[in-house]
């Protein structure tokens, strides 16, 4: 027993010198790889954020100018004759009075020398033709300014938007503007009476053909819609059935064969899943298209997948000395999954939740079969009103020809990604909330 | 001494042969020394095989545990003190694969009965685990976790006299009768072992499991968990496993030797540690193995 150990320490002390003179020798190459490595993984990251940084400067640089509006101010004659009022105080009178004559009264008045008719109608389109409803409902609301003379700020059409708004950077934009059309606008600025102001109506109003009335609400109250169907139904059902197949479910073929399809569904592409909802949905059960309702129940389709793995993660990740400890004081199965599985695997479920939320507000392709493209200008007030989502509305909006919708796009992105930001850091802010601290 | 080396190192041969062989011969090994108490058993085991799966973790048990007794298991790593412990109460129940067969009784009463219920078997033998495991809640709810879920008390008063005389007999009271409503998990090992100690002993069981109970802790915290068992005897029939013999000697009455899924020796503590009846005790116990 000795004999051999002995050896074994003289041949150690012999190696001991070359074995550092070894370790020393490689010591420079294994620096020099932990380097590259480092730096490949700096390079990756720089790369993603430089992505991300183009993508920003480029949708906020082009969507940015659909926050203003232009607007035009007009010296508008408010009697009642220009209107067509013979009772002042009938409001089906003042409702039904034509406001926009009386504007178009204020652009000859102001452009007395067109006398063309050609003229006079390219002359009438430099106001938006909802500029009218504005004044409507300055009077409505007000109707002692019947009968008397003022200025007022209307929405300039989109045209004269975008050559407004293009105005200071270089070449205006003029498309199908002619010389004249040019000196006109080009007169009211001179005049002081165009300037820009904050949109309101893109955050107030519905769709619209007419891209200065084109507002995203429709299409945010859809999204929020259709994700709150999404989030009742799948929440509970992913998380039931995570908590069934992780805690009660027995381990056999039947249930590695749901095992696998489930995540084989987390991989199928949404639009099946759209189809899906339009052959059961509308067309076997018969439900209205284009709604909300719908559409929640065709997210929920696909949601369920990815809520379902992440909690069985969520629910495998609970340490299982805590199960034994309630288990071990005799705690029922239904205690311990309430009382601890569930609160402890909770932050892991929301995330996961919220996720697959994300995903769902983000999708188009699913809600496209069940025909939440349609144009819808009315604002939705409930999960059965028909209605677009934001997704879907950006596709539309990209797809028009007006060239002020390319700002608008933009805009209806940048809300998107606003919604997608405010839903993640809700996600980080909740598990930080729940998680314990101990 | 090296004869008895000798004789012990032929005998750990034969028990360590193919696990057929083995189970053709569990029949036929007995376990020497005293396993069965004539009267007083508040236990009592008889021809116990475990099984996971195919493989055989316990051979043919028979052991009896009595009335306010601490009984030690001892035995190499490996040779099913756990399992057996586990049987106690059923906590093997959560492993799929696990199969236990014989006769085990509380107080005359099958507890392998299907028609058993779990729950409050689990109350009248409670457990406690090698790693101090406290719940993610705070030291009261901790304690106050088992009366509440078996609805042992009505009202809020009762509750916390019952945690104060849990954490009182687990000597936890005083170092943290200031800080109930702080986290349990904030406490050091040695404290969130006597926790534990303390939430198992407020459904007031009968019988407590311990698994290496100390086996995660300083000397200090050791000694104070041993105390802690003396103690109890008084009121609780204690099962230990432990793989310090030392503690063993301090803190038992009785002590059982297994080895590879065998009950070697049952005998009081004082015998076993001084004068046992078997070899391969003695072999253990001098250090010679395990
Ligand atoms: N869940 C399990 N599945 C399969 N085999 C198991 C399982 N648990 C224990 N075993 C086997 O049963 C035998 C006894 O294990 P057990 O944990 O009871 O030993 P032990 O005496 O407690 O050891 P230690 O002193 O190391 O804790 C071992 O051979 C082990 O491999
Ligand atoms: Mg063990």
């Amino acid at each position: 027993m000795n004999k051999p150990s002995s050896h074994d320490t003289g041949a150690n002390v012999e190696n001991t010198m070359s074995t550092i003179d070894k370790v020393n020798r490689n010591l420079a190459k294994r620096y020099r790889k932990e380097k590259t490595f480092r730096a490949m993984g700096i390079a990756s990251i720089a790369f993603g954020l430089l992505c991300l940084v183009v993508l920003f400067t480029d949708i906020i640089g082009k969507g940015h100018s659909a926050f203003l509006q232009t607007y035009i101010k007009l010296h508008v004659d408010l009697s009642t004759e220009m209107l067509y009022i013979d009772d002042p105080s009938d409001p089906h009178q003042i409702a039904a009075a034509d406001y926009q004559g009386a504007l178009k009264e204020a652009l000859k008045e102001r452009f007395p020398e067109v006398t063309d008719r050609r003229q006079k109608r390219n002359l009438y389109g430099i106001v938006s033709n909802g500029a009218g409803f504005q004044l409507r409902q300055m009077v409505e609301e007000n109707p002692a300014l019947l009968n008397t003379q003022l200025d007022v700020w209307v929405a300039a059409d989109d045209d004269y938007d975008t050559y407004y708004k293009s105005r200071g950077e270089g070449e205006a934009y003029t498309g199908r503007f002619n010389e004249e059309q040019i000196s006109w606008i080009e007169a009211l600025i001179a005049d002081g009476a165009v300037k820009k102001r904050f949109n309101t109506t893109f955050f107030t109003a519905g769709d619209s053909r007419e891209p200065e009335q084109a507002g995203i609400r429709g299409a945010m109250m859809g999204s929020l819609f259709t994700l709150l169907v999404t989030l009742a139904l799948s929440f509970p059902i992913g998380v039931a059935a995570a908590v069934y197949l992780e805690e009660y479910a027995p381990k056999n073929r039947f249930t590695d064969f749901i095992e696998v399809n489930i995540n084989n569904l987390a991989a199928v592409p949404s639009i099946i899943f759209g189809l899906l909802g339009l052959a059961i949905f509308i067309n076997f059960m018969e439900m209205p298209r284009s709604v909300p309702l719908v559409g929640g129940f065709v997210l929920t389709l696909m949601t369920l997948p990815t809520i379902i793995i992440s909690s069985r993660a969520a629910i495998q990740a609970v340490p299982p000395s805590i199960r034994e400890a309630a288990m071990g004081i005799g705690a029922s199965k239904m205690q311990v999954i309430l009382h601890h599985v569930l609160p402890l695997a909770l932050p892991g479920m929301l995330t996961g939740t919220i996720i697959g939320m994300a995903q769902a507000l983000g999708e188009t392709a699913p809600l496209l079969m069940i025909g939440m493209v349609a144009f819808i200008v009315d604002i939705p007030g409930g999960i059965t009103d028909p209605a677009t989502a934001l997704p879907v509305q950006i596709f539309l909006w990209a797809d028009s020809p007006e060239r002020a919708f390319v700002e608008r796009t933009s805009a209806a992105i940048m809300v998107l990604l606003g919604f997608l930001i405010l839903m993640n850091t809700l996600a980080v802010w909740l598990r930080k909330r729940l998680e314990r601290r101990w | 001494m090296t004869e008895l080396n000798a004789v012990a190192q032929a005998t750990i041969a034969q028990a360590v042969e193919t696990p057929a062989a083995a189970a053709a011969s569990s029949a036929s090994y007995e376990t020497v020394g005293q396993p069965f108490l004539d009267s007083g058993a508040k236990m009592s085991m008889r021809d116990v095989d475990v099984f996971y799966g195919d493989k055989q973790a316990i051979f043919n048990v028979g052991l009896d545990i009595g009335q306010n007794e601490v009984l030690a298991m001892i035995g190499p790593s490996g040779c099913g003190k756990s399992t057996f412990l586990r049987c106690l109460n059923r906590m093997n129940d959560t492993i799929d694969i696990c199969r236990v067969t014989g006769q085990l009784q509380l107080e005359g009463q099958n507890i392998y009965d299907p028609k058993l219920d779990v729950v409050p078997l689990r109350a009248r033998v409670g457990m406690v685990f090698q790693k101090p495991n406290p719940f993610p809640k705070s030291i009261y709810d901790n304690v106050a976790y088992g009366p509440r879920i078996h609805g042992l008390v009505s009202r809020r008063a009762e509750l916390d006299e019952v945690v104060e005389t849990s954490l009182r007999k687990a000597s936890l009271w005083e170092e943290v009768k200031d800080r109930l409503h702080a986290p349990g998990t904030g406490l050091s090992g040695g404290q969130q072992q006597r926790l534990c100690i303390a939430r198992t002993i407020a459904v007031s069981p009968e019988v407590i499991l311990m698994d290496e109970p100390c086996s995660a802790l300083d000397p200090i915290a050791t000694a104070k968990i041993e105390e802690l068992i003396a103690e109890l005897s008084e009121n609780f029939t204690i099962a230990i496993v432990t793989h310090s013999m030392q503690q063993a000697a301090r803190v038992s009455h009785r002590t059982a030797y297994f080895h590879l899924g065998k009950l070697i020796e049952v005998n009081d503590t004082e015998k076993v540690f001084t004068n046992p009846d078997h070899e391969l005790t003695e072999a253990y116990i001098t250090g010679r193995f395990g």
